[in-house]
């Protein structure tokens, strides 16, 4: 079996809407990541994507629409749906058990080019209940805000901050779909979409097309200089029913401590150097702080306050700009892999954080209110 | 701005036709006699509402059927003023809610109206968590879940 998996390179799309076509953009990326590696086609192993095609692309069966663009027909390969964090798992566990050398990770989302998220995510309910009463992701995320303030007292400008903070930190991403510099103010005085929630501290719809070269250790180390290494994954869905759940106690706590467990982290607030986290609303990162152990519960608007996840913070968060400044609904858990490798890489450009990164962690969630979560922890 | 190159539209429609299933069939017909149905699981006694046929956590059958009030509290609540929802069965000004009906383990997802909504800050002052609402029936029944027009605060 191998001992390590190591990611060897990583290409991706820049967030706003492209000329290009979506099949030209599946094989520029996969082109892309197999250059940096120096390897053909022919040298990848197993190929795995990560889609949502019927929704998310208007086309049943997408991967045999998109799989030659990917330079993985022939292959023995396989797409996931739903979390995108999840092909990386599928991915390294092929490598792992021995099967294959290398693992090419498609994540495809075009959302320029299909219909709003809200639309999309009111088909994510059963039709006898849910969707009678129009739940969809945005009416959801409301729901846990609402709560999330009044338990814990957070604040309309804390959950606020968290998008003048994305925001800001998206200006020095080249990848990055919204660029603008925002305050306060313009957070809390753009539209109320439901209230309280404000239009700005909802995700755009953004593109996404991503590919990850993963490879085992000796191979990984002739690819590159410098391997990151897979160090632990966890993940965790919580009940369908929105009303079966507790909104303010969700299944990120275990996936981050299944993570935490397989990578050795012991003081996630400690040992993460940098956090690429996955908040289509801007409450949700102060909520997802408190479930990764960065801060106790109901303080994730005092971590915010004490600028301790800003870029030159103790735990620097989303410093890509995270889902609210770039948001390829379905790729989006891999977009934070791949900016976590960056990070640990040291080749994140105006975006690399100050201090060294060892550890880095990547969130992806799915499904209303934070219904599944996966996390990966890679690190050098 | 003129694009470079062409958009293609496609507009895709597809027809689905979803069995209902005995559980949910004798839910609607409940709530076409103004009844809400719940049931129990036989082994951790939780009620469900909507009744269902199984419990996700014991993984056996919650076939105890029992009409559960039509009366809760507020769990959480959110409100649209003026932004429109595809899908949506209200048009706005609306608020959904989480509604944990008396003695029912869980929450139960639809609207609160019959007051005010033109000014998010007064609904705010009004609604609480905790605030008791109950039930009001459309007068047309079709089986289905907006045959329950909404909840509206119970005073006192």
């Amino acid at each position: 079996m191998a001992t390590r998996v190591g990611i060897v390179d990583i290409a991706m799309t820049p967030g706003a809407e492209s000329k290009d076509n979506f099949l030209d953009q599946v094989y520029k990326v996969t082109k892309e990541v197999l250059d940096k590696a120096g390897i053909k086609r022919a040298d990848v192993g197993t190929v795995i994507s990560a889609a949502s095609d019927v929704f998310h692309g208007g086309m049943s069966c997408a991967n045999s629409y998109y799989w030659d663009a990917g330079g993985a027909f022939l292959k023995n390969g396989s797409r996931q749906d739903g979390e995108s964090l999840f092909a990386f798992i599928y991915a390294v566990m092929r490598i792992l058990s021995g099967s294959f050398d290398t693992a090419l990770v498609l994540g495809v989302c075009k959302g320029s080019e299909n219909p709003e998220n809200d639309m999309l995510t009111h088909f994510f309910t059963d039709p006898f209940y849910q969707r009678q009463v129009g739940l969809n992701e945005t009416v959801a995320a409301a729901l846990q805000m609402r709560e999330y303030m009044d338990k814990y007292g957070i604040t309309g400008e804390q959950c606020a901050k968290v998008v003048v903070k994305n925001l800001g930190n998206a200006l020095r991403n080249p990848y990055a779909h919204i660029k603008k510099r925002v305050d306060v103010d313009d957070v809390l005085n753009s539209e109320t979409v439901l209230y309280p929630l404000k239009q700005m501290e909802c995700a755009p719809k953004s593109e996404g097309i991503v590919a990850i070269l993963l490879a085992k250790e000796d191979v990984a180390k002739r690819l590159t200089n410098k391997p990151v290494w897979f160090k632990g994954y966890g993940s965790s869905m919580d009940a369908f029913y929105l009303g079966d759940r507790d909104l303010l106690d969700g299944q990120l706590k275990q996936a981050a401590k299944r993570a935490y467990d397989m990578a050795g982290v012991s003081n996630p607030k400690k040992e993460i150097d940098v956090a690429e986290v996955c908040e289509p609303y801007a409450f949700q990162e102060l909520l997802w702080y408190e479930d990764l152990g960065f801060c106790a519960p109901g303080e994730g608007g005092k971590l915010i306050d004490s600028a301790a996840t800003n870029m030159d913070g103790n735990i620097p968060v989303n410093p890509s700009g995270g889902v609210l400044a770039t948001n390829p609904y379905v790729s989006r858990g891999l977009y934070r892999l791949a900016e976590a490798f960056l990070q640990v890489q040291g080749k994140a450009g105006e975006r690399q954080i100050d201090k060294k990164v060892n550890t880095a962690l990547a969130h992806g969630t799915h499904g209303f209110a934070g219904q599944c979560h996966a996390v990966a922890i890679i690190g050098n | 701005m003129t694009k470079e190159y062409n958009t293609l539209k496609n507009v895709i429609e597809l027809p689905h036709k979803y069995a209902a299933g005995p559980a949910w069939t004798r839910f609607y017909d409940g709530l076409k006699q103004e009844k809400i149905y719940g049931s129990r699981c036989q082994k951790c006694k939780k009620v469900f509402v909507p009744a269902r046929s199984y419990c996700p956590a014991c993984q056996v059958s919650a076939d105890e059927w029992i009409e559960v009030s039509q009366e809760g509290k507020v769990i959480s609540w959110a409100l649209s003023i003026s932004h429109e929802f595809f899908g949506m069965p209200v048009s706005p000004p609306f608020i959904t809610a989480l509604i944990r009906l008396d003695d029912t383990d869980c929450d139960f997802l639809h609207f609160i109206g019959g007051i005010d909504l033109s000014d998010a800050k007064k609904v705010k002052d009004l609604i609480k968590p905790g605030l008791k609402v109950r039930a009001v029936w459309n007068e047309e029944k079709k089986g289905h879940m907006m045959d329950i027009r909404h909840f509206v605060p119970v005073s006192g």
